[in-house]
């Protein structure tokens, strides 16, 4: 096993909160380094107190080892920090597909509505069900809908 | 001597986690909905930063404790938090101002300490500032919105920032080991902060309608050791399962 296929095992768990996402898409997966002792798995938190990260771990740990690689540790990495920019294009594109408004970096909140597409839209709470997400309304259809905050 | 740098990472973390404690207590009881969800992502936000920090402080230490153990095994003058964080909820208006107080400290302080020629002190301040930016813009609208609101709410600003105000300083008090870190290019002396912070607070007050109140009259001691009545109870309440059951696990 080499270390681009473990990479390409780990970048395709799904986020916990997010399934349509993968680590990939999150940018989370910082590398994979081959050790003496076995694969080095280097993660990014994406909140600090994300209670999903010890999540991640377990499905990373749960990935490896049903395709049968055992010998490996993940490593918390902090530098460079993770913020919203990390996720990829295709990763908004999945966001948007599954009705979370991705990240809009510059402005104060979300693009347009995910569902309709209008870009009349009014915050609803500055937090949300998860911490990575806040509350927005759309004010055309008047669904509400989360919104991946800009980090 | 102790390296000084577990000063600081204590400091910081302790400052985190006390008000991480303090706020969680509003879980499901806040004024609304949102400020309630709000306030549980702020103390999850400050939970995950005292817990780096906290692990940071036990990993220099070496002493084999880790971020758990320094939380729930020390006694009040073990901890480093300033005075401020360990006030009493007492009302909305006051956990608001509160953390707002807090916040803008924090952003500056985490804004220098993202610069410090220590590594992982600069790794962990700039993991934890992009949250605390987000912190420090919800309670600033907040304190804006309220304080230039109705009679009733921007007197209640008002009485919370003057009831604040003399615990606030806790954050702008030197130590001898703030002395070294500060001839090691790790951290500010963090009397050197509170000029920038005051401005700020000026700023925003034109804004509010409140006004930041004269005195510089601090209360001191929290570097030392020195708490209020009121961190005795916090830790009661938190530490207590661990002191009880100790190493008990979910
Ligand atoms: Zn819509």
């Amino acid at each position: 096993m080499d270390v681009l296929t473990v990479k390409s095992i780990v970048e395709s768990v799904p986020d916990p909160e997010i399934p349509v996402l993968t680590l990939g898409d999150l940018g989370v997966i910082r590398g994979v380094h081959e050790r003496d002792d076995g694969f080095e798995i280097h993660v990014t938190p994406t909140y600090s107190g994300c209670p999903a990260t010890r999540v991640i771990n377990e499905m990373i740990s749960e990935a490896l080892l049903s395709a049968h690689i055992e010998k490996f540790t993940i490593k918390k990495v902090l530098s460079p920090v993770w913020s919203t920019q990390w996720i990829s294009e295709s990763g908004k594109a999945k966001l948007e597909e599954y009705g979370i408004a991705p990240p809009n970096p510059g402005a104060k909140g979300p693009k347009s509505c995910p569902q309709c597409k209008s870009t009349r839209v009014s915050e609803i709470s500055a937090f949300g069900s998860t911490p990575c997400q806040a509350l927005w309304r759309c004010q055309e259809c008047l669904e509400p809908f989360n919104y991946f905050k800009c980090l | 001597m102790s390296d000084p740098r577990i000063h600081l990472a204590l400091r910081m973390g302790d400052n985190s986690l006390i008000l991480a404690q303090q706020n969680s207590k509003w879980c499901g009881h806040a004024p609304t909905l949102e400020e309630d969800i709000a306030l549980a992502n702020v103390s999850l936000d400050l939970m995950g930063h005292a817990q780096m920090w906290l692990g940071f402080a036990a990993e220099i230490e070496c002493e084999g404790r880790n971020a758990d153990t320094l939380a729930f095994f020390r006694d009040t003058e073990e901890f480093r938090n300033s005075l401020l964080v360990e006030r009493p909820n007492v009302d909305f208006a006051t956990t608001l101002m509160r953390q707002y107080l807090f916040d803008v400290w924090h952003l500056e302080q985490l804004l220098l300490l993202s610069q410090s020629s220590d590594t992982l002190v600069a790794e962990i301040s700039q993991k934890a500032l992009v949250e605390v930016r987000y912190h420090r813009e919800r309670s600033q609208s907040l304190v804006i919105r309220l304080g230039d609101g109705t009679i009733d709410s921007h007197n209640r600003m008002q009485e919370a920032l003057n009831a604040l105000w003399s615990y606030f300083g806790s954050f702008f008090e030197d130590s001898k080991d703030d002395e070294l870190l500060f001839d090691l290019q790790t951290s500010p002396m963090p009397s050197s902060l509170y000029p920038s912070v005051l401005e700020q607070l000026n700023q925003d007050c034109v804004l509010s309608t409140l006004k930041t109140p004269e005195s510089e009259f601090w209360q001191k001691g929290a570097v030392q050791g020195h708490h209020t009545e009121n961190l005795g109870y916090i830790l009661a309440e938190m530490q207590y399962l661990q002191r009880t059951y100790p190493n008990s696990k979910w």
